[in-house]
């Protein structure tokens, strides 16, 4: 397991709140990894990080085995390099149908004239049809993302994050407003695609967190407060002050 | 007892002086121009010099009057006894006056009196030798004309009766002036180079306009070409062609002075060759093959060769001449140490003007920046504060500004009528801004594209609408009288009263502003309004009130602004439209949401339009062109504007 | 799964091209050049100048209406089109004029004899005779008409690659490219900017060597070419709006940061539709500006730019043929209204001159289509059609609040 993602004393700051404070945090390939913590812990910001949208007032982020430091990259080439995001709330585009919406995450040359000049292959269509079936949504294909029940919508997205074959999948609250069924489904892609590729998801539902089976990061308050297995950390007192001292 | 003994003294001397003066001047005004009647009868510019000496040298206090008189032609000889009187014609008659006691002379028949005609030249003299007197005229408004007359034209012989009359001057502001002209007389007609330095060093300490031009009068120079620098000329510079002036104009010079043959323009060597063309040819060249300059310039010089014509003047010989000769600049100051003097001077001078134009800039740049911030501020609210963008705010401006030609229309009092302008045209577009927000941006919160439009077709109706009701030329809102006039602090620096109280206003609405922001209810709920409406609707507050409240307060400040921009400018209905930009430019620069940021937007833009100005002062849309280039680069580098809020508070 | 061709996926497109050539048809037999003369030849140029509005309107409906950027410049793409072409129109027209008045003397004229006279004749209006370094093309037809794609093409590359790499994005592009054309115009109005001046080009409608054909035959061949112009650029942008490009473009129409996260480099698709739909209104403006005989900095004026985002909007936006139609019909309307046609309406104590309350009108029913029918003219066709051609959005066109946070749980206002 070689690490992909390592982020070393990481601080970011809105208006004097610390958001993030000295943050570590390191992850290998393949490697499935949950993160919990409190509101306001700092988990979305950990993400946007990440993902590019926050820049952070120090620290490193290093990524991959050329050791690139992400800091240095807009969000479109930190997408292009392989990290997949997939929103909280899920932000699907509405006025598309489910195809356009997968088509456009597809992993496929971002340039505009490539995009201008793309045809349709088979191959593409068929990864579609492939990624609407594991999401569940072949009948929905057709339709416009805004006709979607937020569940589907869900879907659409964890499908959209799929369908760019990323290498590190940021997941942010997948489970929200799933009924189990879909969670269980859920739990296994997630669980699949940690196999090949490291997987980070952020969840406050336990039940779910407990099934994934994996390594946990307790975040407080800008920084990791513990870290290790679920067990482990629900018997950490500090974890146990910050859920339930307050 | 003191008191008497002095009123007693005061007789002695009323009684003895005239005696004293009778006896030491024996003749009278009268006998001094018979000494001289043919100068007096018929005075050359050459030989009235004698007249006005003797009489300026007999000082009696006659001598002034006629003086004037002789000037003005109303000093007539009487043929039978060549005695000179003034004269003044009644009818067939003359009523005569006595020269020497002023005395009624009786009349006499016209056809006896000669009347004196002085030409010009002549005036022009006696004017000069009348200045002295008045120069110690008891008048005072006499004494300044006097001055007034000689800065306007400053002679040598100026010099002296004006030196002589500091002395007695007892008007102190007037004899600072007299210094002042004695100074600048002295530096340029000075008797002694020593004399002249000195003054002009003197000089070195002011500002004024006519001290630089004493300065540049002593620094006058002729350009001039030769062969080579002539010896013990005052030389100013040596100028270069193709640097300090064009080669065209050097070689003009050249042509000027007879030292090379001019060149021949495109024109004349046409015209030569079509006066030279003879059996379908020119100088031996077909005519078909004079379509190019080449072609021509060959039957050119055939003809040139023949001798037909003059040689033609080519690069080559232009470019020889040129270096051959050397062009310089020399002073028509032959003294070196004057010149130099005057150079140092004037830079020393120049340097002080600089500074003071630089302040005088800045002081147009804060007037122009208070303009833009009273246009920008209701926009800081509306756009800044709500994030509603309002394009018909400049329309807004625009009414205000009608608002107070109306109310000057019923209104005659210009004083009474700005008072009650200035909150009528708040509460007129208050309510037309109330209305909008009702009827229109409500329906389109969140959706600023769509506002946008919305309210341009709202500008585009209340533009035409306003043409409609007013017509389409500029109406004029006038400013009281005690706004007219500047405040000047010297010659350079001043600023319009009127500027001065838009100024003011600015800061008025500033502190206003700020106040009603940070400090009162209604702020406090703007500001919850804008940051969470629904947080702020569950606390009690109705944001639909505070939306409406919070619109009309930018939009009356809109029309308040609109009074004083009316004031300062013309009432046209496209008067908002001019300033639509430049308002929603101050509030990016500047950092939306923040009135500081206005501010600064405001200042930045305001100097930044007067410093381009300066640079460029000819060209007023050149200005306006860069500063916009200038604001969108700047939005680079600071996209957020410059007084930017971080985080949350910034929205997006 | 059945494999669609760009054609069946766009039937619009076959509507607009069959109703744009009936249109051409009936204008050609009713003109004076080509059929019986019902229309007069100043209505066909009307015609035509409608064309070429319809371009740049779908044009900005492409940067507007699809991708989210509400541009206040394209009609100063349109005006630089124009005033390319016109400077070569100028030029080559002066040319044979002076060739011709030198003619007359004994000696034939040389190149540069020429140049200078047309120096004078053009520049004269502002007191001058040098030819600026802008006129170096002028005297080459296939330079001019590279300029008129290159000039538009550069400036919009230029301005909105500093406008998009600083993110503005919203109403504060919108500001800053009014600015620009404001800017812009404001430059061209300077005696010394090299293009005369507030006098603009002028005499732009007699094409040069061609005085000997009439206008109505000149009126009829712009109109054709401003047909097929249309015809083209139709094709073109629907082409870019299906398919991949148009999903990716409204993808940044209605979540732009949602789109980068997909990998998208945002910027560069803005810049690309950005740049292809300024130099489409620059050819526009190229074929506008010959028919109606004269160009000056008005033109340009930031006003300009707006009323095209006034047609737009009241075509309907998101749809091409509504933004066409929406420029037919106002700027139509707008000349009948204007031109004295509409007949006043006396009410007795106020009589109401259209040509005074034409502009009140069209603002208030630009506030009550923006307020009431934000789908526009357009919007009818749903009726039609009864079907919904454009899904319903989400959220407002443009930007909008996106997936972006900078405090967690908590979505940005």
């Amino acid at each position: 397991m070689a690490t992909l993602l390592e982020m070393s004393g990481v601080s970011v700051s809105f208006d004097g709140f610390k958001a993030i404070n000295n943050l570590s945090f390191q992850i290998g390939e393949p490697e499935l990894r949950a993160i919990i913590g409190p509101n306001g812990a700092g988990k979305t910001t950990f993400m946007d990080i990440i993902t590019g949208k926050t820049r952070p007032d120090e620290g490193k982020v290093i990524y991959g085995e050329k050791s690139i430091s992400l800091l240095k990259m807009s969000e479109s080439q930190i997408a292009m390099a392989g990290v997949g995001r997939k929103f909280q709330k899920p932000t699907v585009f509405e006025a598309q149908t489910v195809r356009e919406n997968l088509a456009m995450a597809l992993k496929n040359k971002r340039g505009p004239f490539d995009v201008l000049l793309y045809r349709k292959t088979t191959r593409g269509a068929e990864r579609i049809g492939e990624l609407a079936e594991t999401i569940g949504l072949t009948e929905q294909l057709p339709r416009v993302a805004g006709e979607l029940s937020h569940g589907q919508k869900q879907w659409l997205e964890i499908g959209m994050l799929l369908a760019q074959d990323p290498r590190l999948l940021l997941v942010d609250e997948p489970a929200a407003g799933m009924t189990p069924a879909e969670r269980e489904h859920t739990t296994d892609l997630l669980k699949r695609a940690a196999r090949k590729h490291a997987v980070v998801v952020v969840e406050h539902d336990m039940e779910f967190i407990r099934r994934l089976d994996c390594r946990v990061t307790v975040l407080c308050e800008g920084s990791v407060l513990a870290e290790g297995s679920l067990d482990h950390v629900t018997s950490d007192p500090q974890v146990i002050e910050v859920y339930l001292g307050r | 007892m003191l008191r008497a003994f002095f009123l007693a003294f005061a007789l002695v001397l009323c009684l003895c002086l005239p005696g004293a003066r009778v006896e030491a001047q024996t003749q009278d005004l009268q006998s001094i121009l018979q000494t001289h009647a043919d100068e007096v009868a018929s005075p050359g510019r050459r030989s009235v010099g004698t007249v006005i000496d003797a009489l300026v040298a007999s000082g009696l206090p006659a001598v002034p009057q006629f003086l004037e008189r002789w000037a003005d032609r109303s000093v007539y000889q009487r043929e039978s006894d060549g005695l000179f009187y003034y004269a003044k014609e009644n009818g067939d008659t003359y009523s005569l006056t006595d020269i020497s006691t002023g005395a009624d002379a009786g009349t006499a028949p016209s056809a006896e009196m000669t009347e004196i005609r002085p030409n010009g030249g002549v005036r022009r003299v006696i004017a000069t030798a009348l200045v002295q007197f008045q120069l110690s005229d008891p008048d005072i408004a006499r004494r300044r004309d006097a001055l007034d007359a000689i800065s306007r034209s400053p002679e040598a012989d100026q010099l002296e009766p004006l030196r002589a009359s500091i002395e007695g001057e007892t008007d102190d502001d007037l004899r600072a002036r007299k210094e002042r002209l004695a100074g600048m007389l002295a530096a340029r007609y000075g008797d002694t180079p020593e004399e002249r330095i000195a003054a002009i060093e003197a000089l070195s300490g002011a500002l004024s306009v006519d001290v630089r031009a004493v300065l540049n009068q002593i620094l006058s120079s002729d350009t001039a070409v030769a062969a080579a620098l002539p010896e013990g000329a005052n030389i100013a510079r040596t100028l270069t062609p193709g640097e300090d002036l064009t080669e065209a104009e050097a070689y003009a010079q050249l042509v000027a002075a007879d030292l090379a043959p001019a060149i021949q323009s495109r024109d004349q060597i046409k015209a030569a060759l079509t006066a030279n063309i003879a059996d379908g040819r020119v100088g031996g060249v077909p005519i078909g093959a004079l379509n190019t300059e080449d072609g021509r310039a060959r039957a050119y010089a055939a003809l040139a060769g023949a001798g037909t014509v003059p040689p033609l003047v080519t690069e080559e010989d232009r470019n020889a001449a040129l270096a051959a000769h050397v062009f310089y600049e020399e002073y028509e100051e032959p003294d070196a140490a004057i010149t130099d003097a005057a150079r140092e001077a004037l830079d020393e001078v120049e340097t002080r003007v600089a500074m003071n134009q630089a302040l005088d800039l800045g002081l147009d740049a804060l007037s122009l920046a208070s303009i833009y911030f009273l246009a920008a501020i209701g926009l800081a609210i509306t756009f800044g504060v709500m994030g509603v963008i309002n394009m018909a705010h400049g329309e807004f401006i625009m009414m205000g500004a009608y608002t107070g030609y109306v109310v000057q229309q019923i209104i005659p009092d210009y004083t009474v009528s700005i008072i009650v302008a200035l909150p009528l045209a708040f509460a007129v577009t208050f309510g037309a801004g109330v209305a909008m927000e009702r009827l229109v941006i409500r329906w389109l919160y969140h959706r600023p594209l769509e506002t946008l439009l919305a309210t341009f077709g709202i500008s585009i109706a209340l533009q035409q609408l306003a043409k409609n009701i007013f017509g389409t030329q500029a109406r004029p809102l006038t400013s009281p009288s005690w706004l007219d006039g500047a405040w000047v602090l010297n010659d350079v620096v001043s600023i319009a009263n009127i500027r001065i109280a838009i100024f003011v206003l600015a800061l008025i609405f500033l502190g206003l502003i700020l106040f009603v922001l940070n400090k009162t209810r209604l702020g406090l709920e703007v500001r919850a309004v804008t940051q969470n409406p629904g947080m702020a609707a569950s606390m009690g507050i109705n944001p639909d009130k505070i939306n409406m409240l919070t619109f009309g307060l930018g939009s009356g400040i809109a029309g308040i602004a609109g009074v004083a921009i009316g004031l300062y400018a013309k009432v046209t209905s496209e008067m908002g439209a001019d300033y639509i930009v430049q308002s929603f430019m101050t509030v990016v620069v500047g950092g939306v949401g923040n009135v500081w940021g206005t501010l600064a937007g405001a200042g930045l833009i305001g100097i930044l339009q007067k410093g381009i100005e300066f640079l460029n002062p000819s060209n007023t849309l050149a200005a306006q062109t860069y500063m916009i280039l200038f604001i969108i680069l700047f939005i680079q580098v600071r996209p957020k504007g410059i007084v930017a809020l971080k985080g949350r508070a910034a929205g997006d | 799964m059945t494999r669609q061709t760009f054609l069946t996926q766009n039937r619009s497109i076959f509507w607009f091209l069959l109703a744009l050539a009936v249109f051409v048809l009936i204008v050609t037999v009713l003109s004076e050049a080509t059929g019986n003369g019902m229309i007069s030849t100043s209505f066909v140029k009307t015609l035509g100048k409608t064309l070429c509005l319809m371009l740049v309107a779908i044009a900005m409906d492409v940067v507007w209406g699809y991708t989210g950027i509400l541009s206040l410049g394209h009609m100063a793409f349109f005006g630089l089109g124009g005033y390319m072409i016109g400077m070569w129109l100028m030029y080559a027209r002066t040319e044979i004029i002076v060739a011709e008045s030198l003619r007359a003397a004994a000696i034939p004229p040389t190149p540069e004899e020429i140049h200078d006279a047309i120096g004078t004749q053009i520049f004269g209006v502002v007191g001058s005779s040098d030819f600026p370094l802008i006129w170096a093309f002028a005297s080459s037809f296939w330079a001019q008409l590279a300029l008129v794609v290159l000039v538009p093409g550069v400036l919009a590359l230029v301005f909105g690659w500093l406008a998009f790499r600083s993110r503005v994005t919203g109403v504060y592009l919108s500001i800053l490219t009014q600015a620009m054309t404001l800017a812009l115009s404001l430059y061209l109005f300077q005696n010394d900017s090299g293009l005369r001046g507030n006098n603009g080009l002028s005499g732009l409608q007699n094409l040069p060597g061609l005085d000997a054909v009439p206008q109505s035959q000149v009126s009829i061949a712009f109109f054709w070419a401003s047909a097929v112009a249309l015809g083209l650029g139709y094709v073109l942008f629907a082409w870019v709006v299906s398919g991949k490009m148009g999903s990716v473009i409204r993808g940044i129409r209605d979540n732009e940061s949602r789109v980068r996260f997909l990998g998208y480099h945002v910027e560069s698709y803005k810049l690309f539709v950005f740049t292809l739909t300024g130099i489409v209104a620059g050819i526009a403006g190229a074929l506008y500006y010959p028919q109606a005989g004269i160009i000056n900095p008005n033109e340009i004026a930031p006003i300009a730019s707006i009323y095209l985002a006034v047609w737009v909007a009241i075509g309907g936006r998101g749809r091409l043929y509504g933004a066409a139609l929406g420029a037919a019909f106002v700027s139509l309307l707008s000349s009948w209204f204007t031109g004295g046609g509409v007949p006043s309406i006396p009410l007795g104590f106020y009589t109401i001159q259209w040509t005074d309350w034409w502009l009140v009108l069209l603002g208030v029913s630009f506030v009550a289509v923006t307020l009431l029918a934000p789908k526009g003219i357009g919007g009818l066709f749903d009726l039609i059609t009864a079907r919904h051609a454009v899904p319903e959005r989400v959220g407002d066109f443009g930007p909008d609040k996106g997936a972006r946070r900078t405090v967690e749980g908590e979505e940005e206002r």
